[in-house]
């Protein structure tokens, strides 16, 4: 059985990760901070129930997910489901062909990591709607696998894939527009 | 390996087939087997390397970029303290 003792020194190491995690879900630092304490004494309290040898970075990332389902998101007020709009696949690659004739455009070497600012790629997963921005989190910030968030979520594995898809879809069009709207790619050209 | 044989229709299914598993490829979900099928393809297809390769750079990117925050200073000490406290008085720790 794992040792309430032994908790803070196994679990604090990851504090980092869920503060990140956590201002992703709930998109402000108070919650944010409010919903990282939870998860821990949550953790702390419940401890003697985690399987040592097991995942504690998912186990931690499952209490902080529901932690937020139930609560930050009810206080938050936002709807359960939200939808989004349908876009077309391979959105950014197809749509950063634009480039090449903006003035400034992006040469061939210049990466992605260049390419987009570290406000607007949070902003745009900040701004999916819940049911699309969680799986995004933990798979792609995160690194969980579809298994662990179908879990996390309690959703089955094809629903996870399904908002997967669709929630990088929209955040790729958002990228795009804001690289746009800052100029930087010339606006799609008119003919 | 059929779809290579049938130019006119096979190429052109096996490239959107091909696509069509990019998320999941990406995201090590694939079985050995359609790994390397994948593998194969974007060996020989210049297309579907280039739409796969900027997704895996976005999928880093993304990555990078939203785990960068700074942690309020007194954060872990706010947590640790939480360890100690009974609040409410019922013998239990929170």
């Amino acid at each position: 059985m794992a040792d309430q003792a032994t908790f803070a020194a196994e679990a604090m190491q990851y504090a980092p990760q869920l503060y990140s995690g956590a201002l992703r879900m709930t998109r402000n630092r108070s919650d944010a901070e409010d919903l990282v304490q939870e998860t821990y004494l949550k953790g702390y309290r419940s401890y003697h129930s985690f399987t040592e040898g097991t995942n504690l970075r998912a186990w931690l990332f499952r209490i902080m997910t529901n932690t937020f389902i139930n609560s930050y998101r009810a206080k938050q007020r936002r709807p359960d489901e939200t939808e989004l709009g349908d876009f077309e696949d391979l959105y950014l690659y197809k749509n950063l062909g634009s480039l090449q004739n903006a003035s400034v455009s992006r040469s061939a070497e210049e990466s992605l990591m260049e390419l987009l600012p570290d406000d607007e790629v949070k902003q745009a997963l900040e701004d999916l709607p819940d049911n699309f921005r969680l799986p995004v989190i933990l798979a792609d910030v995160e690194g969980f696998s579809y298994k662990e968030i179908a879990e996390m979520l309690d959703i089955p594995i094809g629903t996870v894939m399904s908002r997967l898809h669709r929630g990088r879809k929209a955040m790729q069009k958002a990228l795009h527009e804001f690289a746009l709207a800052r100029g930087l790619l010339a606006a799609e050209e008119s003919g | 390996m059929n779809d290579e044989v049938s130019e006119a229709t096979g190429e052109t299914r096996d490239c959107s087939q091909t696509l069509r598993e990019l998320d999941v490829f990406l995201d090590g979900e694939l079985s050995d087997d359609q790994q390397s099928a994948i593998r194969h393809h974007l060996d020989g297809c210049m297309d579907c390397l280039g739409a796969f390769d900027f997704h895996a750079e976005l999928k880093s990117v993304v990555a990078a970029k939203c785990q960068s925050d700074d942690m309020p200073p007194d954060l872990l000490a706010k947590i640790e303290l939480c360890f100690g406290t009974d609040f409410d008085g019922d013998g239990l720790i929170g």
